[in-house]
């Protein structure tokens, strides 16, 4: 038996292990990227440490959008009752 | 304590009476009364599953302890906490479509349900049913012990009195509405979370003459307060990042989370509930962390982390937006213990009455099983609270952590993967759940990484490892998945 549902689930449950690995990227490198040297000379992103901006505002916002646009471009709707699909 | 302060948490608590009393209509009413009780009828919207997600997964440590924690370590403990923004997509994502429609073919109601026809064993219905009663039995009497401590030093009451205050709040509602009255509550208690954080943010903010201002005198006391190391260096990237497994990616592995993946009504809701639930667990975990750390310089010298959030609310805030503000951990603490008492009592009734006890109950029985069951629990949660023993605060430590460990890769591989069998699943439960207890005992942060690392690889290994060896057993088995 073939199910087509599940197609469209597998590849959505690709496309989340996808997101959470951008996800820890971008969190990971801006944190330790922009965080490892000496703090008295840190730049600073709307009166926060630039690091912090990147990694915790920006890059949350960046995820946010970007699961909006995942969510609009690639999950498509499904039936979850078995009788309402051809099989 | 102000007047002022305890009128909105009084309205809040007369708000979610409410929604108790309404629930009830539809639990009488219902022609299922399983699938209304312990999932509301599986008619969960997108706006309604986000907040019962995050609500459930936010607790007492989100708005206590956690601001607490941030105000000694400084901004490396606000990352830290932002590891918990897959916790809004991911679960969702992952179990998502394919949960939904396998538990509606299986007719399940409870993570345990499907688990038994997936693997169609009763060893494993018996250990999952164990240490879902026993660890998050635990973790109920500690949010338990939270509740009544805020209550407690919010009013002034003694702890007693405040204990018995939260337990008939919370009791009363769950019992009578059951899963419909928790996830409407959660979506009440889950606004007033996010609502609150926002608050408490500007707030403190402004008290601290702005951003800039905050940041100068906290380099100006210790400059390892804005790195992304902790006030004394000690959270190392590799511990940061293993963090991410246990509060970001292994919450698909708790019960209490994964049995919402089956309670929503379409795909549309799930798409909604994505979104929205990620926006406000960030903001929460976000705006909470965030605010333990601007607390320094405008609160200096607390020396109780738990009392940061409560002081700093009532010093920057008039009266009345503190009492909303405070009423965010009530909410919090409330939604954590009602959806861990529905799921322990589905587990009682559904699993072992139901399976074990007496399997041609007919719906009377079944209905006053449920509302025994449930009251006898939240008594039971209610009378060691008042002097919790050892052996719970114990088991405690290990409920999150521990069943992640038991739960994420039967139901992740039983779900995906064909060829998972019981024997793999039975070997990785047991394998996840021994080395947790024994790491966290014995070795805690092993080699840097935090103690739910090595359990999750150890029961995935395992698991795939005995599946195979134990393939040929199950060659004519025809799996739905």
């Amino acid at each position: 038996m073939k199910d087509q549902r599940f197609k469209i689930a597998h590849r959505e449950a690709l496309i989340g292990i996808g997101l959470v690995i951008v996800n820890f990227a971008i969190w990971y490198g801006f944190a330790y990227g922009l965080g490892s040297g000496d703090p008295t000379k840190y730049t600073y992103v709307w009166g926060f440490p630039a690091w912090f901006f990147y990694s915790c505002i920006a890059g949350t916002a960046f995820m946010i959008v970007l699961i909006w646009l995942v969510l609009k471009l690639f999950f498509k709707d499904v039936p979850f009752e078995d009788g309402e699909v051809d099989e | 304590m102000h007047w002022q302060v305890i009128f909105p948490l009084f309205i809040f608590l007369i708000i979610i009476f409410g929604i108790g009393i309404w629930s009830n209509k539809h639990v009488r009413s219902s022609n299922s009364f399983l699938q209304e009780y312990f999932l509301g009828g599986r008619e969960m919207g997108g706006f309604i599953l986000a907040m019962t997600m995050i609500a459930t997964y936010g607790s007492a440590s989100s708005f206590i302890g956690g601001p607490g924690v941030a105000y000694n370590k400084g901004l490396g403990w606000v990352l830290l906490a932002m590891a918990q923004l897959p916790a809004g997509y991911f679960v969702l994502m992952i179990l998502g479509k394919k949960f939904a429609i396998i538990a509606r073919r299986y007719q399940a109601i409870t993570l345990i349900d499907f688990l038994r026809e997936r693997y169609n064993s009763h060893v494993i219905v018996i250990l999952s049913a164990i240490s879902i009663i026993v660890f998050l039995f635990s973790a109920m009497m500690a949010q338990w012990v939270g509740g009544a401590r805020l209550i407690e030093s919010l009013t002034g009451l003694n702890y007693t009195a405040a204990l018995f205050i939260f337990a008939a709040s919370v009791l009363i509602y769950v019992i009578i509405g059951g899963f419909r009255a928790v996830a409407l509550t959660d979506t009440v208690q889950g606004s007033i979370m996010v609502i609150g954080t926002v608050i408490l943010l500007i707030g403190t903010i402004v008290a601290g003459g702005g951003i800039d201002q905050i940041m100068t005198s906290l380099v100006a006391e210790n400059p390892k307060l804005v790195t992304p190391f902790g006030a004394e260096g000690e959270l190392t990237p590799l511990y940061v990042s293993t963090f991410w497994i246990l509060i970001g990616v292994g919450v698909v592995g708790l019960p209490q989370i994964a049995v919402r993946a089956m309670s929503y009504k379409d795909s549309k809701s799930m798409h909604l509930a994505i979104i929205i639930g990620t926006i406000a667990i960030g903001t929460i975990m976000f705006g909470m962390h965030l605010i333990g750390v601007l607390a320094r310089p405008v609160m200096p010298g607390i020396e109780i982390g738990d009392k940061v959030m409560p002081l700093l609310t009532l010093k920057v805030l008039p009266p009345f937006l503190a009492g909303i503000v405070l009423a965010a951990p009530m909410a919090a603490t409330m939604s954590t213990v009602n959806a861990l008492l529905m799921l322990v009592s589905s587990t009682v009734v559904k699993d072992i009455y139901l399976n074990y006890v007496k399997p041609t109950a007919n719906d009377g029985e079944i209905k006053r099983a449920s509302f025994i069951v449930t009251t006898v629990i939240g008594l039971a949660v209610v009378v060691f609270a008042l002097n919790p023993p050892d052996l719970l605060v114990w088991l405690n430590l290990f409920a999150f952590g521990g069943l992640e460990a038991v739960f994420i890769w039967s139901v992740v591989l039983g779900l995906y993967w064909k060829k998972a069998n019981k024997y793999g699943a039975i070997a990785s439960m047991i394998t996840g759940m021994t080395l947790y207890i024994v790491i966290d005992r014995f070795y805690p942060s092993i080699f840097g990484m935090h103690t739910v690392t090595i359990p999750i690889v150890a029961s995935f290994i395992i698991f795939v490892i005995v599946s195979y060896l134990t393939a040929n057993k199950f060659k004519d088995e025809k799996i739905f998945i």
